[in-house]
């Protein structure tokens, strides 16, 4: 039996930070960084939104554009790796607001950039078995990088939220399979009650990143005896723009496949959002038959490779909900000052 | 605010929850469990308000309270919901963009918390509804 996405919903705040204006308050060369990164700008949260508000916005989004009873939904996993308490559920504050409690079962997970397609797999697990009906995945952070720290030019703000169900007439993409690859390496991390992550600097791209993209991805792609040709798009995580272009080139896949999801230079990292959000801006404009292949990265390490098959039924929903492109649009820019204000990091009184 | 006082309006701050009249068709947010019009004949149900509305007066606050400091400017405004009842909110747009009249939809943000220690506290605000 099938069993794959019915809806989807992202969202993403208003407002937007230039590279060039984070890059005169450090003494930085705004166009070395842009190239090098291939980020523009970066979306920033208002100064009451976090994890969870976010979380909230797209379940909500995903909730109204299939048009499906929230009380179906059995499990809502939240995804970040900036939840708003260290203890105390996200998913719980999701699951209300969304109007799915109190019959369901919710967690929050962690797994640096991959929380969020972690919870899918949970979420496909689960629906298969029978035990739930539908399962929320979320993937939403309001990522932080410490001031002068080669993060702060990419850390963003963002979620997106995916309703998974194994119903043949609600699926708009069955997920066809999915393959994850996982070491422990130490590329990244934060430790508890430190406000800002650490990183083990520039040369953790090839022992974390493309190690663990190319290991899922390939396993993927063996174990269906599909090629990069075989699929109309690409998805593949965003810390920056660099980096997917640079894997997507090494497996095979072109440009003119990762270009529709590839949302970085305009949003930065969302993180738990980031390829979950790349895989949205695909199914805005994918067509009934298309095929997509996706593969999350999280630090720390791993990777979750995705094959998935778009249906009819997308056309039915999509314009019911904002598609990412218009999330991005129109943003409002803000100075360096106004953006240390939104990310707290001016403390008053 | 204590904890349990928020907790039991959460799902009527979280969700616009609040409550109608069968019998007269009247609308309450906050909820109401009398009927002031139909009194002991009224028949009340919850419901739950889409949120839409428009702004019927406001104003931009420079001195805030505690809690809302690195919030100012902003703008707090009286909302009446597209089914009949007021609520006062915040609206989240710039000063200048806020106008009597203009339309409005719900978003899920942060209203406040108790310090660095305690409770965060979730809720409606509003923010203008373009489409
Ligand atoms: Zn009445």
């Amino acid at each position: 039996m099938s069993v794959g996405i019915i809806s989807y919903g992202a969202y993403v705040p208003k407002y937007r930070i230039k590279i060039e204006d984070i890059a005169r308050v450090w003494g930085d060369d705004a166009d070395i960084l842009k190239s090098g990164l291939m980020v523009n700008e970066k979306a920033v949260p208002d100064v009451d939104e976090d994890a969870a508000t976010i979380a909230v916005e797209a379940a909500r989004a995903a909730v109204s554009r299939s048009g499906i009873d929230a009380q179906r939904i059995g499990a809502v996993y939240t995804g970040s790796e900036s939840h708003p308490y260290a203890v105390k559920p996200t998913s719980t504050i999701v699951a209300e607001a969304t109007g799915t409690t109190p019959v369901l079962t919710a967690a929050d997970f962690e797994f640096a950039c991959k929380a969020g397609t972690a919870a899918v797999q949970a979420c496909m697990g689960l629906v298969s078995s029978g035990m739930i009906d539908l399962g929320m995945a979320i993937g939403a952070d309001v990522s932080q990088g410490a001031p002068g720290d080669a993060l702060e030019y990419t850390a963003a703000a963002g979620g997106v939220a995916y309703i998974i169900g194994n119903k043949e007439s609600e699926l708009v993409a069955v997920i066809e399979d999915t393959y994850s690859f996982t070491t422990d390496t130490p590329d990244f991390w934060r430790r508890e009650g430190m406000p800002y992550p650490e990183h083990g600097g520039r040369f953790t791209g090839e022992p974390g990143y493309f190690k663990h993209v190319t290991g899922a991805a390939k396993g993927l792609m063996d174990k269906l005896g599909t090629k990069p040709e075989d699929y109309d798009y690409a998805v593949f995580h965003q810390p920056n723009g660099k980096f997917p272009v640079r894997v997507s080139k090494k497996l095979g896949f072109s440009r003119e496949q990762i270009e529709p999801g590839l949302v970085v230079p305009r949003l930065g990292n969302t993180y738990s959002g980031s390829c979950m959000m790349g895989i949205a801006a695909t199914l805005d404009q994918a067509k009934p038959g298309d095929r997509i292949f996706a593969t999350a990265f999280g630090s720390g390490a791993g990777g979750d490779a995705f094959s998935i098959t778009v249906t009819d039924r997308i056309e039915e929903i999509r314009n019911n909900a904002a598609t990412v492109e218009e999330l991005l649009a129109n943003p409002i820019y803000i100075d360096y000052a106004r953006y240390a204000k939104h990310k707290g990091k001016i403390k008053v009184a | 605010m204590s904890v349990p006082r928020f907790w039991r309006k959460q799902i009527a701050r979280y969700n616009l929850v609040g409550t109608r009249c069968k019998k007269c068709n009247e609308y309450f947010y906050p909820p109401r469990n009398m009927c002031p019009g139909c009194r002991r004949e009224g028949e009340i149900e919850d419901f739950k308000f889409t949120g839409k509305g428009e702004v019927i007066t406001f104003t931009v606050i420079h001195t805030a309270a505690e809690g809302f400091e690195n919030q100012t400017p902003y703008v707090l405004g009286i909302i009446k919901l597209n089914e009949g009842p007021s609520l006062t909110s915040q609206i989240i747009c710039e000063p200048e963009e806020v106008k009597i009249g203009m339309k409005v939809k719900p978003v899920f943000r942060k209203l406040g918390q108790a310090g660095e220690r305690g409770m965060i506290y979730y809720g409606t605000k509003f923010v203008p509804d373009l489409c």
